[in-house]
């Protein structure tokens, strides 16, 4: 049996999803640890952020879906649903 | 309904009926439609034969929710091209409930810095309207927050109000129309495009309406408004960016500023960079928590406007707890904040008060303080020397007078290259490098560089209304396109543009905006049909600005877009000749 590797990802919380990590601030980036390989929607899950209330998401500043696979060193932003202008 | 036109050579009122063919406008549909018409397209701005149109749109008045918009029109003294830009407040709704569909002010006086106000109420005895001018010296010269409570002293509490500030009396092309917000603040502008000189230039310092015992706004079929009615609030209510404590409730508008810096799209120190170091520090989210600090509870956003669901409107509020502005909105929060390198919201909030308080748009005033920055007339992040300059230009000194002219004017006096304008108006906060659609909707829209004439951020970045790739250059003509004409048609209606959010979202909501309209109207509108009506709109606009010398040359974002590669996706704006082209070409 083999044992996945890990890698550190970058994450910031947008909107209405800083309610969900205690203490965090909007764009105010913490690491998060995990296996190697995984998916957005399995780091959602980490984070334990309602999957439907990740209604953007940013890597590297480009705008990507809930199945990215999670290249190590990345930067992810995940907003909730927002609109102005 | 009456068109009531208003000679400010002679200082006289007439009464009009409504001409078939405008019957069935309202809105930016209609004061497009009269400049297109009655405006000589080479008049100069300032002169006598510019007109200043203002109207309602076609359910504002009505009982219709969010939807308490007035379009002011006329030749701009900025672009030199036909302007619509409109507001909420409640003097949108007392316009129509006054019986008066359009407000058609002409001529110019003779006397030189003269002004006056008019004052307009219902006169039940003659069922109609009374127009009444007055003296307005006393309230000449003066910041709006001083000058307002003075007006409301005279005419009554009742009242709404629109008017020009400073800027407007010193003519600048940076000048906004004013109107009051629900306390009474001098904070609502019809703000681009420089409709504030016009009204200036015509001696017409203020429009005070007073709707007491007015009939309202008539209403063909009211079931069919009712039902319609429906479907828009459940809509408003139910889409996570538009319902109460949703996305603009919380956080307002300015929540866009951490999303547009994610995306590379933030535009910063005068369009060098898509990213701002500072920008969670000024985001809606800051403001939101940092008012829960200062005061001590959360507070969420008040409505503009009577009427509204949305309720998108924020208060900043300093170390005390007294209020510092209201209201702090993206455009404002970017253009004064991170397009100046400036990350202190309580200076940028300062910023937004003395903008209001001298008439000036925020867009048109934060773009060209980033040039004058760009021009080493005082540092990027210098916060007391932007206010300084702002202070300038509200005394018309001769520095002020260059800055009050706009973007383009003062890039061109200050010797700078890379000048962030399409059409002399100042980009607001988006960047077309990173965000190809809404380049385009810069270039080519009839009003100048304007974000709300075509709203491509929606799918480019929010993910409403379907997802596209905002990088990528492909179908964005068509994209920018679609969004131009159902635009038209939006300012057309009297809704707030943020319901496209739920609507685009929720057909049943757009459905309901259809049958709202058609309740009022009478008419048998369909969606396919109102979009065609929004282009017809977009043409009428699009000829005007042919015949006033604006040609296919003018629809282009400046030469630095498309040889200056911008941080941090290195891009440059790559859309084609063609492409532009045929965004008017193929409508």
């Amino acid at each position: 049996m083999s044992v996945r590797e890990l890698m550190i990802v970058r994450v910031r919380l947008f909107a209405n999803l800083v309610q969900y990590r205690p203490g965090a601030k909007a764009g105010q980036p913490f690491d998060v640890e995990l296996a190697a390989g995984s998916t957005l929607a399995e780091l959602i899950a980490h984070l334990q952020l309602p999957r439907v209330q990740v209604k953007v998401i940013f890597v590297n500043g480009i705008g990507v879906s809930q199945d990215y696979v999670i290249q190590p060193g990345d930067e992810v932003g995940f907003f909730s649903p927002i609109g102005g202008g | 309904m009456w068109f009531l036109r208003v000679n400010m050579t002679d200082r006289s009122a007439k009464l009009e009926g409504v001409p078939a063919q405008y019957k069935n406008l309202g809105g930016r549909g209609l004061t497009s439609s009269l400049v297109a018409e009655e405006v000589p397209p080479l008049c100069h701005p300032l002169g006598p034969n510019n007109k200043l149109v203002f109207a309602s749109g076609i359910i504002t008045g009505t009982p219709a929710n969010t939807a308490a918009r007035v379009s002011v029109g006329g030749k701009s003294p900025l672009t030199g091209g036909i302007k619509e830009a409109n507001a909420g407040s409640s003097w949108a709704q007392d316009l129509p409930s006054l019986g008066i569909k359009a407000l058609v002010v002409e001529g110019q006086p003779k006397e030189k810095d003269k002004f006056w106000g008019i004052h307009i109420t219902w006169d039940a005895a003659a069922g109609k309207p009374k127009i009444e001018f007055f003296d307005a010296a006393e309230y000449t010269g003066a910041n709006l927050y001083a000058v307002f409570p003075k007006v409301y002293e005279r005419f009554g509490e009742k009242i709404s109000i629109a008017g020009c500030g400073v800027a407007g009396e010193f003519k600048y092309g940076n000048s906004g129309i004013v109107f009051n917000d629900m306390s009474k603040r001098p904070s609502r502008y019809a703000g681009r495009g420089g409709l504030g000189a016009v009204m200036g230039s015509k001696g017409l310092k203020w429009i005070v309406l007073n709707e007491k015992g007015s009939p309202g706004v008539p209403i063909v079929d009211k079931a069919l408004f009712e039902q319609g009615r429906k479907k828009m609030n459940d809509a408003l209510r139910t889409h996570d960016i538009t319902k109460p404590k949703g996305g603009l409730n919380t956080y307002g508008t300015a929540v866009l500023i951490n999303i547009m810096n994610e995306a590379g799209g933030l535009p910063t120190r005068n369009f060098s960079s898509g990213r701002f170091e500072q920008a969670a520090q000024i985001a809606g989210e800051a403001i939101f928590e940092g008012n829960k600090k200062r005061l001590g509870q959360e507070l969420y956003n008040h409505a503009c406007s009577p009427g509204c669901i949305i309720q998108c409107s924020n208060t900043w509020h300093d170390e005390q707890g007294k209020e510092i502005s209201s209201c702090v909105e993206y455009e404002s929060d970017w253009a004064l904040g991170a397009n100046c390198g400036i990350g202190d919201l309580d200076a940028i909030a300062e910023m937004v008060d003395l903008c209001n308080a001298y008439g000036l748009d925020t867009i048109e005033a934060g773009a060209t303080l980033g040039v004058a920055m760009e021009a080493g007339v005082v540092p990027f992040g210098d916060a007391p020397g932007a206010i300084n300059l702002i202070h300038e230009m509200g005394k018309g000194t001769p520095m002020g007078r260059i800055l009050g002219a706009g973007t383009g004017a003062a890039g061109l006096v200050l010797g700078v290259t890379r000048i962030p304008a399409v059409k002399g108006q100042g980009m607001p906060a988006y960047e077309p490098r990173a965000v190809k659609g809404i380049g385009i909707t810069y270039a080519t829209s009839t009003m100048g560089a304007d974000h709300t004439a075509g709203y491509t951020i929606a799918p480019e970045i929010l993910g409403v209304s379907g997802k596209q790739d905002p990088l990528s250059p492909e179908g964005k003509a068509a994209l920018s396109r679609a969004f131009q004409a159902t635009t038209a048609f939006i300012d057309t209606s009297g809704h707030c543009l943020f319901i496209a959010f739920a609507i685009l979202d929720i057909a049943s909501g757009f459905e309901g905006m259809v049958e709202e309209c058609n309740g009022v109207l009478g008419t048998n509108w369909t969606n396919d049909s109102i979009v065609k009506l929004g282009g017809e709109i977009l043409k009428k606009e699009r000829a005007f600005n042919e015949a006033a010398g604006l040609t296919k040359a003018h629809d282009r974002l400046p030469e630095f877009m498309q040889t200056q590669p911008l941080p941090p996706h290195n891009q440059v704006f790559d859309i084609s000749d063609t492409a532009l082209d045929s965004v008017y070409g193929e409508l």
